[in-house]
């Protein structure tokens, strides 16, 4: 070993020993299952939050009120919440309601960060919808769209471009936040981290290597976030 | 035949119109008049339920609109309205505006419904255009593409709601150009504006609205030369001057 290294104290003893360094490298193996299960959890929980803040977004922007009740119920009760209970209650409250229904925990997952970030994205998807003028709600109308169909065709189109930057930041927490189902031994990039970690006391290395992974997740998402935003002032 | 039968609605406690009864026989060219907030948008609002009365019935070819569960989409296919702000879909090309609707609510092949669009978009001057977006046109184009979009969907009435009021002097002769040839065909045409000229040179009736109710209906020449009411007189002394 060069001697500069030696003279490193930190890299000799403590959490950041270069054995901790060498025993995660050798099991970098486990990090990388850790880091496709959160990345599965991730997308999949994306696409449940884009669908259901989609449809939430719409109910809370309709003129009818029991739809814009329930919306309304929805984005309050898990913005209002945290996501860590909301996982815990879905992971032990479903076996309680429905005995012997088994729900493998990346399910869990899925719909824990998709239903949390479902009700921030139905609040941005209503913000997108209520900032196009009323005068495309009533051309549609004219001739003739559902209401549905006018949505579908004229004003969710143009709102996306309003949404986009927020939803991609949206999409950043998410990432992080599917580090939440650790708690409920999720299999996903944190737990993976956090249990070969625990075993042998390697926190420090694994941290880095860990939070380095989760930032080359999001930072890509982070950079498209302000192209888009720089395009929407452009625009 | 669309025909109003004692139509009111009120904005909480405002009356915009006043037991309101009209009866436009079909192929009619009727320009309605009035000052500004005296009901002109809410009366022709409420014949395609954009702005649904708080009494009484519209009633068109037969189907009354305001009934409970009564089929308003599809009496909507056949009432084409042409708005002030032009409402263009920004989103869409030209074509697409034009084209849209027939694909979508009235299920006609994207082949058929492209063909008739350009056809509208000639006969309004701007086929050459239908690969832009409405942003890259004037607002007397943009107004014209509107037009082409509402005859696409084959109307029996078409609604104006002051077609030229947001456009610069100079484009609103082409766009009156436009409307007063769709005066010639069988369209039934309900037209709020302020153009005098346009109401002497294309309407079969003008009715005047004051303050919710229908105070003045004729002919043009009547409404004109031999208006009975004072508020008629003074409206038409301030904008004849
Ligand atoms: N959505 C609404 N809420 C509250 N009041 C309204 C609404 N729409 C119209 N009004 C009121 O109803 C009255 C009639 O309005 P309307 O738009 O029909 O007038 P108008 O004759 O078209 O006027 P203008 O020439 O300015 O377009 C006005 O006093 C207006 O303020
Ligand atoms: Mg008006």
């Amino acid at each position: 070993m060069p001697a500069f290294i030696e003279n490193i104290a930190f890299l000799q003893e403590g959490p950041f020993a270069i054995p901790r360094w060498e025993a995660l490298f050798t099991n970098i193996d486990v990090i990388w299952q850790g880091a496709l299960v959160t990345l599965l959890v991730a997308s999949l929980g994306l696409v449940l939050a884009l669908v259901l803040g989609t449809v939430i977004g719409v109910m809370s922007t309709s003129h009818w009120k029991i739809p814009r009740a329930i919306a309304r119920v929805y984005v309050e009760f898990f913005q209002n919440t945290p996501l860590l209970i909301q996982v815990f209650m879905l992971y032990n409250a479903i076996p309680l309601l429905y005995p012997g229904l088994f729900i493998p925990v990346i399910v869990i997952g899925i719909m824990g960060v998709g239903m949390y970030h479902g009700a921030y994205i139905g609040e941005v998807v209503r913000a997108g919808i209520q900032s196009i003028g009323r005068g495309q709600l009533e051309a549609a109308l004219s001739q003739g769209f559902s209401y549905i169909g006018t949505m579908r065709y004229v004003i969710i189109p143009q709102a996306m471009r309003i949404v986009l930057p927020p939803l991609t930041n949206q999409a950043v927490n998410l990432i992080k936040n599917t580090s939440v189902i650790a708690i409920i031994a999720g299999g996903d990039l944190m737990y993976a981290g956090d249990s070969f970690a625990g075993r042998y006391g390697h926190y420090g290395p694994t941290y880095v290597v860990v939070g380095l992974i989760y930032f080359m997740m999001c930072f890509p998402l982070a950079v498209l976030t302000r192209r888009l935003e720089d395009r929407t002032r452009a625009a | 035949m669309i025909e109003l039968i004692g139509v009111s609605k009120h904005f909480g406690l405002h009356y915009a119109l006043k037991d309101i009864n009209l009866q436009v026989p079909t192929g009619q060219k009727l320009v309605i008049i009035g000052p500004s907030g005296s009901g002109k948008s809410t009366l022709i609002r409420c014949i395609n339920m954009l702005e649904k009365p708080s009494a009484g019935q519209v009633i068109i070819d037969g189907v009354d609109i305001t009934a409970h569960r009564a089929p308003v989409a599809k009496v909507r296919q056949e009432v084409a309205m042409v708005f002030q702000q032009f409402n263009l879909y920004p989103h869409k090309t030209v074509l697409e505006n034009v084209s849209l609707a027939p694909i979508v609510v009235c299920g006609i092949s994207k082949e058929e419904a492209t063909e008739s669009a350009l056809k509208y978009l000639d006969r309004v001057g701007l086929a050459e255009k239908a690969d832009q977006y409405p942003a890259q046109l004037s607002g007397g184009q943009q107004q014209r593409v509107a037009i082409a979009r509402a005859l696409n969907m084959h109307p029996k009435v078409m609604l104006f709601d002051e077609p030229t009021s947001a456009l610069d002097p100079e484009m609103i002769q082409e766009v009156l150009e436009v409307i007063i040839g769709l005066a010639h065909s069988g369209i039934t045409m309900l037209v709020v504006t302020h153009e005098m000229g346009f109401a002497k040179e294309a309407a079969d009736r003008v009715i005047f609205i004051d303050d919710g109710s229908i105070i003045e209906d004729g002919t043009p020449e009547h409404f004109f030369e031999n208006p009975q009411h004072d508020r008629t007189k003074l409206f038409l002394s301030k904008i004849l001057r």
